[in-house]
């Protein structure tokens, strides 16, 4: 583009003045359009985590339910259609509507902050996949208003899932909701790959980049691969359900085995999704309570990429038992066990660090040491299940059922759960309550170990998974009793965590800018940070800018108080790719409502595809393409128009 | 029938555990409890302890697997205990309080050495895996027959095939016998949606998937009773899909056979209640249970010719006493609710007429 007006921004220093304006510029509008219009990363990332708590909560009471009738055998409590949905639905909730999303939100607060910049490089996309991850979650919800909430596991069979065997709605509000939050996932994962390849601040080239940042752009680039998978085999499953077409019918030529391998294509490299960014928010933590730098940064990060790539060639692990034939086994049991050894990178790394650090106990680093021993029994449990001839035994036992939740608890909400002491005095201002932190970490590990260690010996004697209830000659009495118990104690202890936040926000002690005196750039702005996160661009020497001077390891230095002033309008930096060298200037978005109203009209679209509403939904298509086309029309404050632009 | 499968049970070479199981079938008479609590063991899905050759070298296989999971686990977090503990600890006054920073050399050499211990570990691994991968894909001798599994919510249909004659085929349902000692070809196929046929102290799980045929063998070394279950979901019964391999010595199974292979015996003449009861199965039950011999020729239920042979009903979810069989037969939506079995319409003398015929099919 012809560049018509050019601009050579000042360096300056941080001054109140400058502070003044920025805020008038970045603030949120306050009422109600602030509230449906803000682009604000913080607020988007902190609307996430409550978000994602408030499912975690709900698919722990749908747990606890289950853990009352399996209890004991034979109970009643709930009918079996009951426990098929309540599974189903724990299942789903945990796994898509909690387990990304929270760590997308924190994803979401903490990269401008970590990357010295104002915002994601799409703020209005950013708000726009809040609202559908919102929508999509309540759409799936909705679905036990009227009783028919989907009930065929999160991992959704075909043929149980097609209309003969399910003629409800149950299956058409998981796949239209998975459609649905599809669209949410793709479009935040493609805003955090171009932010971090466009938005950084200037000199944190790729070899200086946090972990997380690293953990979340590579599953970010895996949703963008895996996911057409999912959206694909939920949109065809509609299609056998509403059209009579024969994807995964038998009677017209179709194939059920089709469906587990678009399941599991997408399902796989899904787990490594959902664990990876918490394994680079533990990578960036833990050597703070260590007091030293993570041991074999590289290394790590190149454990992180492999995982994800390899993560995509084991989906057959899932499928031991369909009657593949064995050579080809063979193979996807070989690339399961080679995943242990990325996944072995890190957890040196860890203890390493740990062994070489000088550690202070807070419940923070409780949670990360603990983290490290959750990482390895679900690793190890899951090389048990890579191994073919004995996962022929262990599949859809609850040996598989304890893996998953070591690997998700222990990895997912465990790294969270740290990541949330570390991270919460940032975000609020203000610091947890230690002690209350203690009983907090203590609870959870212990009721979470009670409850989910035995179940690894109910998985050997053999109870299969999904079933409602069983009978009292099976011996598997006593382990149900230890793992209902446990899971109490466990949920016991996630509610101090709300107590802990709760009080915290009222009376807990001022945190200060930088509370842990921990390393990267987020510690260096104010908490909460101001609405543009960074008074002036900082620019960054090294990987650790506010260790540098003391670990003396930098060439030259970074500079928080003198950058680029950034002030004509709402404005950031774009850098290059590798080296994060400064190349423009971006005018960011005022508030918008349009993400918001474009989610309106897709929950529309959606809800009319769902009841047969074939017009509405039609015009629904046409509202949410209007709606795209007023929100991308192009427009002079965002140097969109020609005359406006300057490089 | 009966008493002669029963009895022939508690034989002299059968260890304690065959034993005790085999006797147990009598007590189910008496017992009101669930049928399982007559098997083999306390825990008569555990696949550790097995019974032949294919679930016992699958199952030392898991134990070293289990016993390197519990190694690694205990001694990582031994590490990470100690690691916090090597150089004392800092505390955390004040908020924001700088605390001393190091960069101590030599947490690379935790990388390398680490690695290479997992590297060989796996590899022996990966080696082991394919060597009892090898040893399970087919069994040691050719089988002598096979049977054709067929499984549906919430039951399993079962027929026997004579390779050399076509004429020795039979169909029963939930209840396999098999000759110990001897490998069986197993075919499985649904006929509706995905189930998965497993055996824990025989093989492992071999998945039963509509529009393909699996195929899968079993060998039993000991006689006894080997609870099997549905491991793939399948709806609202799936918690209620079980099934028993008997494993009978060359002889009974082969005698068992050889009855199976006979049609119902007639009713009686003069006998009142049983021609009721017959007449009303044919008209009640017939259209969807096959009863070899009469004009019951159902066959979307289990084939109840020999029904009086198996020790369980539905699914082996109630042992076959006259008890639980007119509490199935009058309320089965109440014993496994969505069963695909409809609640009849028959008054008090109807269903206990149908009772008393059924107890005649043995």
């Amino acid at each position: 583009m012809a560049v018509d007006y050019q601009k050579r921004p000042e360096a300056g220093y941080v001054t109140k003045e400058l502070e003044a304006k920025l805020h008038k510029m970045w603030e949120t509008k306050p009422g109600l359009f602030g509230v449906i219009a803000t682009v604000d990363h913080k607020v988007i990332g902190i609307r996430y985590i409550v978000t994602a708590f408030a499912f975690l909560v709900v698919g722990g009471l749908q747990a606890l339910l289950m853990r009352l009738q399996l209890a004991q055998p034979d109970q009643t409590i709930l009918t079996p259609e009951q426990y098929n949905q309540l599974f189903s639905m724990h299942g789903i909730t945990m796994i898509f509507l909690y387990a990304l999303p929270i760590l997308s939100g924190f994803s979401n607060y903490l990269f401008p902050l970590l990357l010295g910049t104002r915002d994601m490089a799409f703020p209005r996309l950013n708000a726009f996949s809040y609202w559908v991850y919102l929508a999509s979650g309540l759409f799936m919800y909705a679905s036990f208003l009227i009783g028919q909430a989907p009930n065929n596991g999160w991992f959704n069979y075909a043929p149980y899932a097609l209309k003969p065997f399910n003629p409800g709605l149950n299956m058409d509000f998981y796949a239209l909701g998975m459609v649905f939050f599809g669209i949410s996932t793709t479009v935040g994962a493609a805003n955090f790959v171009v932010t971090v390849m466009r938005n950084r601040a200037p000199g944190m080239s790729i070899n200086r980049l946090p972990i997380m940042i690293w953990g979340t752009t590579t599953v970010s680039v895996g949703i963008l691969l895996a996911n057409p998978a999912v959206s694909l085999a939920f949109f065809l499953l509609w299609l056998d359900r509403q059209f009579g077409t024969h994807f995964y019918d038998t009677a017209g030529g179709g194939q059920p085995l089709l469906w587990q391998h678009l399941f599991w294509i997408f399902a796989h490299p899904w787990v490594y999704i959902i664990v990876l960014p918490a394994m680079g928010m533990v990578s960036d933590a833990l050597p703070v309570f260590c007091r030293r730098p993570l041991v074999a940064y590289t290394l790590v990060i190149l454990a992180t990429i492999t995982t994800m790539l390899l993560g995509f060639g084991v989906w057959v692990h899932h499928m031991f038992a369909t009657g593949i034939p064995f050579l080809s086994m063979s193979y996807f049991s070989g690339a399961s066990f080679i995943i242990t050894i990325p996944s072995a990178i890190a957890t040196f790394a860890w203890i390493a660090t740990i062994w070489t650090g000088r550690v202070v106990v807070t419940t923070a680093f409780l949670y990360f040491a603990g983290f490290i021993s959750m990482f390895v029994i679900g690793g190890v449990s899951g090389v048990v299940t890579a191994s073919v001839a004995a996962d022929l035994q262990l599949h859809d036992t609850y040996f598989v059922v304890a893996h998953i939740h070591y690997v998700l608890i222990g990895i997912n909400l465990f790294g969270v759960l740290g990541g949330l002491y570390f991270w919460f005095p940032k975000m609020s201002g203000k610091m947890l309550s230690e002690r209350l932190g203690r009983w907090n970490f203590w609870l959870t590990f212990l009721g979470f170990n009670l409850a989910f260690l035995p179940m690894h010996w109910t998985g050997l004697l053999g109870m299969p998974r999904r079933i409602y209830t069983y009978p009292e000659g099976a011996g598997w009495s006593w382990v149900n009793m230890l793992t209902t118990v446990g899971s109490f104690i466990l949920a016991f202890g996630i509610l101090l965590l709300f107590v802990n936040v709760w009080m915290s926000l009222r009376r807990g002690v001022a945190a200060g800018a930088n509370p842990w005196d921990a390393p990267s750039l987020e510690w260096a702005t104010a908490s909460p940070p101001p609405a543009y996160n960074f008074t002036v661009m900082p620019v960054v020497a090294s990987r650790h800018p506010l260790w540098e001077d003391r670990l003396g390891e930098s060439e030259g230095h970074s500079s928080i108080e003198r950058g680029l002033i950034l002030d004509d309008g709402k404005e950031m930096l774009a850098t290059s790719v590798i080296d994060a060298a400064p190349r423009a200037i971006l005018k960011m978005p005022e508030d918008d409502p349009w993400p918001f109203l474009v989610t309106l009209a897709m929950t529309l679209g959606f809800t009319a595809l769902l009841l047969h509403w074939w017009w509405i939904g039609l015009a629904a298509g046409v509202a949410t393409l209007l709606g795209c086309v007023f929100w991308l029309w192009p427009r002079g404050d965002l140097a969109q128009t020609k005359g406006t632009a300057h490089e | 029938m009966m008493e002669r499968l029963w009895n022939r049970k508690p034989s002299i070479q059968a260890p304690r555990i065959v034993g005790r199981l085999a006797l147990a079938p009598l007590l189910a008479l008496a017992s009101p409890a669930i049928a399982a609590s007559e098997e083999s063991t306390s825990a008569p899905m555990y696949y550790l302890k097995t019974f032949g050759p294919k679930g016992d070298i699958t199952a030392s296989l898991t134990w070293g697997l289990l016993a390197i999971a519990a190694g690694v686990s205990v001694l990582m977090s031994v590490l990470v205990i100690v690691a916090m503990f090597r150089n004392g600890r800092s505390s955390m006054a004040t908020p924001g309080s700088p605390l001393p920073i190091a960069h101590p050399p030599g947490g690379h050499r935790w990388i390398y050495l680490g690695l290479a211990l997992t590297t060989l570990v796996l590899i022996a691994l990966v080696i082991w895996t394919m060597d009892v991968l090898a040893e399970i894909d087919e069994p040691a001798g050719e089988p002598a027959f096979t049977i054709e599994v067929t499984g549906q919510q919430w039951w399993w249909e079962a027929r026997y095939v004579d390779p050399d004659d076509p004429s020795r085929s039979f169909v029963t349902a939930n209840e396999l016998h098999i000759p110990v000692g001897e490998p069986v070809r197993i075919t499985l196929a649904s006929r509706d949606v995905i189930h998965s046929f497993w055996v824990p102290a025989l093989a492992g799980k071999t998945d039963v998937i509509p529009g393909q045929t699996n195929e899968t063998w079993l060998q039993a070394d000991r006689e006894g009773v080997y609870r099997g279950q549905c491991a793939e979901y399948c709806g609202l019964q799936h918690a209620h899909m079980a099934l028993r391999i008997f494993a009978d010595a060359p002889e009974a199974f082969q005698a068992w056979w050889d009855h199976q292979l006979e049609p119902a015996d007639e009713v009686p003449e003069g006998s009142e209640l049983l021609a009721v009861g017959e007449r009303q199965f044919r008209l009640q039950c017939g259209a969807c249970h096959a009863v070899r011999g009469t004009l019951a020729g159902g066959e979307a239920g289990p084939d109840l010719t020999h029904l009086m042979d198996r020790t369980t009903i539905a699914s082996v979810t109630l042992p076959n006493t006259p008890g639980h069989l007119s509490g199935w037969i009058a309320d089965p939506q109440h014993q496994k609710p969505g069963t695909t079995m409809p609640n009849p319409d028959l008054s008090g003398p109807e269903l206990n007429a149908i009772r008393h015929y059924l107890e005649t099919l043995d």
